[in-house]
């Protein structure tokens, strides 16, 4: 029999927020570069059948990272909707405003109500328009909110990382092979605790490319950059490095959305892998975990398994927030 | 109807995984939106609205050609001069429309619509007979109206990637598909417009040679049938021309049919039956 516990609106909404961005977390990024002809997109993604970013309609585009199956729901969903509003009023009226507000109505509805599962996705929608002033591209998170950015926008993996790097370097009005360059020199970029930065080398089979091209002389004005022109594009780069085995990318695995047995960390509830992830701060704002109210004496925290990372043992501070808000096995709950 | 663009959320049908079919969809979301879920009161209806007349259609060594005049009549009232009919459908098919103009400027829409929707969910096309078969799944749900009077019929042509071949596809109001070889055409001038593809094609033409012989057809069509329509040198009114190779498909500017179809007129002048061909 299930007992009702008590949980503040605040301290629900901050786990539902720290799942999904942990699940974000995990993936790697998807960079979006406006540059003088359109809007580019690059991530690295060795699977070649299963995209991170697709078209959307004439002029709009989307890209995601997180859970596959999720941001592939709502990729047809903006397919569809976007296909029948141009069917039945004119192909003009399908904007990317339109789609970026039905899609936070969705997320921020499935976020905050308490029956479903909050997305684990973060989503970029960005249109074209005549001029590169008219280019937009939105940022949606997973919990419905909309940013407008401007010059580009990462998402995803080590975000903070690639966005400082390219707020350095980033011009506008760049050519495609420019921006191409920067962009994948961005995705390469890592830094580490002690932040130490290195650069390697993504061979250009697991770059996923494509771009809003507004010279192109058909209506439909998105176009992915495939192997061949992309070598030709970027030239000679090095040897390249594939990713280190890092946690298994999602597009690998679009299967249901089933908890993953192996390394699972009992003390956290919504930890699946318990990979090298830091624990719970907001990746976009650094944003301290707030801890919980500690428990008493006589409910100990459950053993933890050793940590394949190897994180340090006693370390109980970062732990915190791993933690259940409520432990079921408190008398005073 | 469709979902506002702000204050709600997408219903769950748009999230919900299943068909790749944008009709399908429509059938179950919107089937108001269909031309196929509206009912006509009995009577035939086939005069109330404006026919669309003759399309042409013919294969050459890398590609295929359809042209399509520029009438549309109502009875014995020319209802409009410059209408278009031939339709890209997607990169490498067009279509081109014989009936009733105004279902059948829906039925295009709906049919890029589908090519396109499914395209975009999959990844990838559809093979040149999955296109075919879409468009007579749509030509069968219109046999009620068609009966009444509102038929439309469509040709349609592409190039198939996987044969590398321009393929021609024709059919009748109950959806039967038919694939035709070399030239096909439809609508009220097709018997005309074919006699002249019969004496006029090679298989072995070249790109131009074949929109020309398309737009000696059309002026063949337009000499004996009525409701086709000529080309107009005084309003500089040409036929639609579109061409579509391994490369994709484009229409030919005005400017270049402008010039066939000058061409054309000038040897008339000389022989108003056409050319003529060998008689053994």
């Amino acid at each position: 029999m299930s007992m009702p516990f008590y949980v503040s609106p605040e301290q629900l909404m901050k786990d539902r927020a720290d799942f999904a961005r942990k699940g974000i977390a995990r993936g790697r990024s998807v960079v979006a570069v406006q540059y003088a002809d359109g809007v580019l997109f690059v991530s690295e993604n060795p699977s070649q059948a299963l995209h991170k970013v697709s078209e959307i309609y004439d002029r709009i585009a989307f890209a995601a990272v997180g859970r596959y199956n999720e941001f592939e729901n709502l990729r047809i969903a903006g397919v569809r909707l976007a296909d029948m509003r141009g069917y039945a009023y004119d192909r003009r009226d399908v904007t990317g405003r339109g789609l970026a507000n039905a899609y936070a109505q969705t997320l921020g509805t499935i976020f905050s109500s308490g029956g479903e599962k909050p997305y684990e996705v973060e989503i970029f929608v960005a249109e074209i328009g005549e001029l590169a002033a008219d280019d937009q591209i939105y940022r949606l998170t997973y919990d419905g909110q909309v940013a407008d950015e401007h010059g580009y926008a990462v998402m995803g993996g080590a975000a903070d990382v690639v966005a400082a790097y390219l707020k350095e370097r980033y011009a506008e009005g760049a050519s495609l092979e420019d921006a191409l360059r920067l962009a994948v020199a961005a995705l390469g970029h890592t830094a580490n605790e002690r932040g130490e930065s290195s650069d390697r080398v993504i061979p250009d089979e697991d770059l996923e490319v494509a771009v809003l091209d507004r010279t192109r002389t058909q209506p439909r004005k998105f176009r992915r950059i495939r192997a061949a022109r992309l070598s030709e594009l970027l030239g000679d780069r090095g040897p390249g490095e594939h990713a280190a085995d890092e946690a298994p990318e999602e597009p690998e695995e679009p299967g249901p959305a089933a908890t993953s047995p192996e390394a699972d960390q009992p003390s956290d509830p919504t930890d699946q892998v318990s990979g090298g992830m830091p624990p719970l701060e907001s990746p976009v704002t650094g944003e301290p975990p707030i801890a919980p109210p500690i428990a008493p004496p006589n409910a100990p925290p459950p053993p933890r398994p050793d940590e394949p990372s190897g994180t340090a043992p006693a370390e109980p501070g970062p732990e915190e927030p791993d933690r259940p808000p409520i432990d079921p096995n408190d008398p005073l709950g | 109807m469709i979902p506002a663009g702000s204050g709600s959320r997408l219903p769950d049908a748009f999230l919900a995984p299943g068909t790749s079919s944008f009709t399908d969809f429509l059938t179950a979301q919107s089937p108001e939106l269909l031309p196929s879920s509206r009912s006509l009161p009995q009577g035939n209806a086939g005069d109330l609205a404006p026919h669309g007349t003759t399309i042409v259609a013919a294969t050459y060594p890398g590609g295929v050609v359809m042209a399509g005049d520029r009438r549309a009549t109502m009875g014995n009232i020319i209802a409009q001069r410059d209408i278009e009919k031939v339709f890209p459908a997607d990169e490498f098919s067009c279509v081109g429309i014989a009936g009733t103009a105004g279902l059948a400027v829906e039925m295009v829409r709906l049919f890029q619509t589908e090519l396109e929707h499914y395209e975009k969910i999959e990844g990838t096309t559809l093979s040149m007979d999955g296109k075919a078969n879409r468009l007579a799944a749509l030509i069968r749900s219109n046999l009620g109206m068609a009966m009444q009077g509102l038929a439309v019929v469509p040709l349609f042509a592409g190039y198939d990637l996987t044969g590398d071949q321009g393929r021609i596809f024709s059919y009748d109001v109950t959806g039967g598909r038919y694939e035709e070889t070399a030239f096909h055409s439809v609508g009220s001038g097709s018997l005309f417009a074919r006699g002249a593809l019969k004496k006029l094609y090679r298989d072995d033409l070249s790109a131009e040679e074949c929109v020309t012989a398309l737009v000696q057809a059309l002026y063949d069509a337009a000499d004996d049938d009525s409701a086709t329509g000529g080309p107009d040198v005084t309003r500089r009114i040409f036929p639609v021309v579109q061409v579509i190779t391994a490369d994709g498909g484009r229409r030919l500017p005005d400017e270049e049919v402008a010039s066939t179809a000058d061409r054309v007129i000038a040897a008339r002048m000389n022989r108003p039956d056409g050319p003529a061909a060998a008689l053994t």
